[in-house]
Parts: C-alpha cells; sequence; structure tokens
C-alpha cells in the first residue's frame, strides 16, 4: 500500500521548506497544497487546531505539525534512506541542542531587520550577524553541520538562505562580507537538487517580505 | 566499566528537576552538583558557554544541555523505562504536546502569575484556552503518557507543585477542579507518584522565593509606570 503525504504549506515559509528538502532528501512523493495564511482553510483549521499554522504534514491521514518535530518523523519513518540525524546518541543531541538554538533565536532576528529602521535596525543587524558567527564556529571545517553529510542542523538552517537576500537589501548590509564560510556553505547545500527544488527563489521571498513591510506599515 | 554522570542543577529550577525525573525513573546512579545561579562556578560556563544555563548533563565528561535535549539523549542512552513512545506517530505527538506546554501553558501561567492589570487577565484567558487543550488530550488516560509517567508528564510536571504555590501567593486557581477535572486529578497523581513525590523542593523555601520574585515585578512595573508619566 502506497503512502498519501499530503503538505500544508506556504511558498516563501522557512519552516515549510525545511520538510520540503527533508521529504525530497527521502525520495519521497508528495502532495504539496498551497495554503492561504489569510484565509485559513477548513483542511487547516482540522489538521492544527491548537496552532492553526503550516506547515503541516499529513501522513495517510494523520497531521503531525512543528517544522522540527515532523522532521524527525520524517526522519525516523524513512530511516533507511539519507539519515538527517546522526546514529549516536551524544552527536543527535549536539544536533538537536543547534536545531533548537536556531529555532529561538534566528527567525526572529532576521524579522526584526526587515521591520525596523534607522539605530534599531543597526542593533539587529549585529546580532543577527554575531548570531550567524557563532553558527560559522560551530561548523568549522567541516562540509556541512551534519560532518561529510548532510543533516539535521544543514535542514534547520538553509531555508533562512532564502531570505538573506531580503535581509540584506532591507537591511542594506552584506552578509558574505562578514560571514564568507556561513554563505559557502549555502552554496554547498544549494548543489543539492533537494535544497534548490524546495527553496524559494530569493527575488520571490523578497518581493513577499517587502508585501508584509507595508502590511505592518513600515514603509 | 564505571558510567560517570553528573547533573548540574540548582535546589528549584523545574528544567533540572525533569532530569532528575527521568534518571531516577530510569535508576541511573548521578552525582548532583547543586549550582548558585547567582554565582556560576567556571564548570558550569565551560560546559554550557553558549546559554550559561542549568540543567547540564555530563555524561562519562561531556555535556549536553537544554531540557529536552537532554531527555531524549537519556531516553537513547538508557533503554529501560522509556520515556517516550516507540511509534513515530505516538513519538512525534508526544514532541508537540511538550513543546505546547513548554512553549503557550508554562508561558501563560507564568505571566497570569507574574503580571498585573490587563496583561495578567490576558493572561488568564490565554492560560485557559491553553488547559483546554490539554484536558482534550487527557483524554481519560491517568498520566499523559499512558500507564506510566512519559515525557510529556515530565515536561508538564513543574505544574503539579508550583499550581498551588501560585494559588498560595497570589490566590489565583489556575486549575480549576470542575472545569479541568482531568487535568485536576493528573496533578494529583503526578504529585504523589513515588519518584516524584521525593524530589519535591521544600514548599517553604519556594513560596519565599516566588513571593520575592513577584514582589520584585510588581516594584519595577509600578516605578516603570509612574515614570513614563
Amino acid at each position: 500500500m502506497a503512502d498519501e503525504i499530503i503538505l500544508l504549506d506556504f511558498l516563501p515559509s522557512i519552516f515549510g521548506m525545511r520538510i520540503r528538502v527533508a521529504l525530497a532528501e527521502k525520495g519521497l512523493k508528495y502532495e504539496y497544497r498551497e495554503q492561504d495564511l489569510w484565509n485559513k482553510s477548513p483542511l487547516l483549521l482540522e489538521m492544527n487546531p491548537v496552532h492553526k499554522k503550516i506547515p503541516v504534514l499529513i501522513h495517510n491521514g494523520k497531521p503531525i505539525c512543528e517544522s522540527t518535530i515532523i522532521v524527525q518523523y520524517i526522519d525516523e519513518v524513512w530511516k533507511d534512506k539519507s539519515p538527517l540525524l546522526p546514529a549516536d546518541p551524544y552527536e543527535r543531541a549536539q544536533a538537536r541542542f543547534w536545531a533548537d538554538y536556531i529555532d529561538k533565536k534566528l527567525y526572529d532576528l532576521g524579522k526584526k531587520i526587515t521591520l525596523t529602521k534607522g539605530e534599531e535596525q543597526d542593533t539587529r543587524k549585529r546580532e543577527f550577524l554575531e548570531f550567524l558567527k557563532l553558527l560559522e564556529g560551530e561548523l568549522g571545517d567541516k562540509p556541512f553541520f551534519g560532518g561529510e553529510n548532510f543533516g539535521f542542523v544543514d535542514v534547520s538552517l538553509v531555508a533562512f538562505s532564502s531570505r538573506f537576500y531580503a535581509y540584506e537589501s532591507f537591511g542594506n548590509f552584506s552578509i558574505e562580507a562578514e560571514c564568507p564560510k556561513l554563505i559557502a556553505w549555502t552554496k554547498r547545500c544549494m548543489e543539492r537538487e533537494s535544497v534548490s527544488s524546495s527553496l524559494l527563489d530569493p527575488q520571490k521571498v523578497h518581493d513577499f517580505v517587502a508585501g508584509m513591510r507595508r502590511r505592518y506599515g513600515v514603509e | 566499566m564505571g558510567e560517570e554522570v553528573k547533573l548540574f542543577r540548582s535546589w528549584s529550577s523545574p528544567f533540572a528537576l525533569r532530569i532528575v525525573w527521568a534518571l531516577e525513573i530510569k535508576g541511573i546512579e548521578y552525582e548532583a552538583v547543586f549550582e548558585d545561579l547567582s554565582n556560576k562556578s567556571p564548570l558550569l560556563l565551560q560546559y554550557n558557554p553558549v546559554h550559561k544555563k542549568i540543567p547540564i548533563l555530563v555524561h562519562n565528561g561531556r555535556p549536553i544541555v537544554e531540557s529536552f535535549v537532554i531527555l531524549e539523549y537519556i531516553d537513547e542512552t538508557w533503554k529501560q523505562a522509556p520515556l517516550l513512545p516507540e511509534d513515530p506517530y505516538e513519538r512525534a505527538m508526544a514532541r508537540f504536546w511538550a513543546k505546547f506546554c513548554e512553549d503557550k501553558v508554562l508561558i501563560s501561567i507564568w505571566s497570569a502569575f507574574i503580571k498585573q492589570g490587563k496583561e495578567q487577565e490576558e493572561a488568564m484567558v490565554a492560560a485557559t484556552e491553553n488547559l483546554k487543550f490539554l484536558e482534550k488530550e487527557m483524554k481519560g488516560k491517568k498520566f499523559f503518557g499512558g500507564e506510566r509517567i512519559g515525557y510529556v508528564d515530565l515536561t508538564l510536571g513543574w505544574l503539579a507543585n508550583l499550581g498551588s504555590i501560585f494559588e498560595e501567593i497570589v490566590g489565583l486557581k489556575i486549575v480549576d477542579e470542575e472545569k479541568f477535572p482531568l487535568l485536576y486529578s493528573w496533578m494529583q497523581d503526578f504529585a504523589e507518584a513515588p519518584i516524584i513525590r521525593d524530589n519535591w523542593p521544600p514548599r517553604d523555601k519556594m513560596i519565599v522565593k516566588f513571593q520575592a520574585l513577584l514582589d520584585a515585578a510588581i516594584a519595577s512595573s509600578s516605578s516603570s509606570s509612574s515614570s513614563s508619566k
């Protein structure tokens, strides 16, 4: 019996992109359903009544919510191909630590750059770059955060790179100038079909963020 | 071969208590290292340079930090008395509810305790909404983990102790027995379960501590509102 996989998602969503990347890494076929976040569908509300958010993975009719939890689910169910978490419990703990830290910090740091101006924005840019430098330190000389293999932390982080052009444009700064190793890592990730086919084009992300700035009255 | 397991904790941290419970449920021998959080030891800072917090589990000299990460590490390393279910879907559900308890339930209940006025009212509304979801999730089980205490129970366990402490300090009934009968009885069952019951921090010390935190919060909010005039 074939698996039925449906992904409720929103193209510019960093969290949704994680799921697209994970599904592609595992070579899984699924039905993508774009959601209107300002007019939520009955299916979305039924499948995620607690948070009413995307992404939601529906596997044989059963919903799984929260992107990091979904990625772990995918990794555990389809464990024989392209494992995302390492086998060793200590290595797994390190991967979970960094994925959790990225979740706690990076989305808000980036969002604040796009929604502020002047001195406040300068502070946000500094904090953002500091965080990226911390991540660069963790990456070290490894090709991926997962070591030789593209892994859990890479999946958690890579989707943010689709938003870098927007951050740079609205923040008027260059991420590559401060964090060349991290940008080199994003380019390495983009060489993988699973990543290049899952991330939204940075120009489209930029235009989406521009729309959000207008909506929040930042422009 | 000896295993060396150390837990850096404080006397009152509910996050560290989760790890105490997990280690004891699994019958793992460990050494507790109590930290004074106003004067963190060099070892704490060395083991957790990023967050500089407890709990920290040190297993054979290697540190693991962040309570959820530590719980999963413990469950994967010591397989007896599993905390998470075996089925991937059930595991995903446990992780979902644990995250909900941490991100929503804890935050709203803490705000309902520490804030004043309109903010406090709004926090209470949010807390009630969140608790409704949990009440539904209990679905007649004794614990969130089923017959045995599991991952979600350990995550929410702080409520079984702090709920009545907050009530005593501010007179706020957070888990009303009539509105949330299943959660209410879960709190009793959890608080009195053998390992849990033996590890609660001293109640009188907790009341002093949280009263002081509340007093400080009230003082800073009234001074900031008067300075904004």
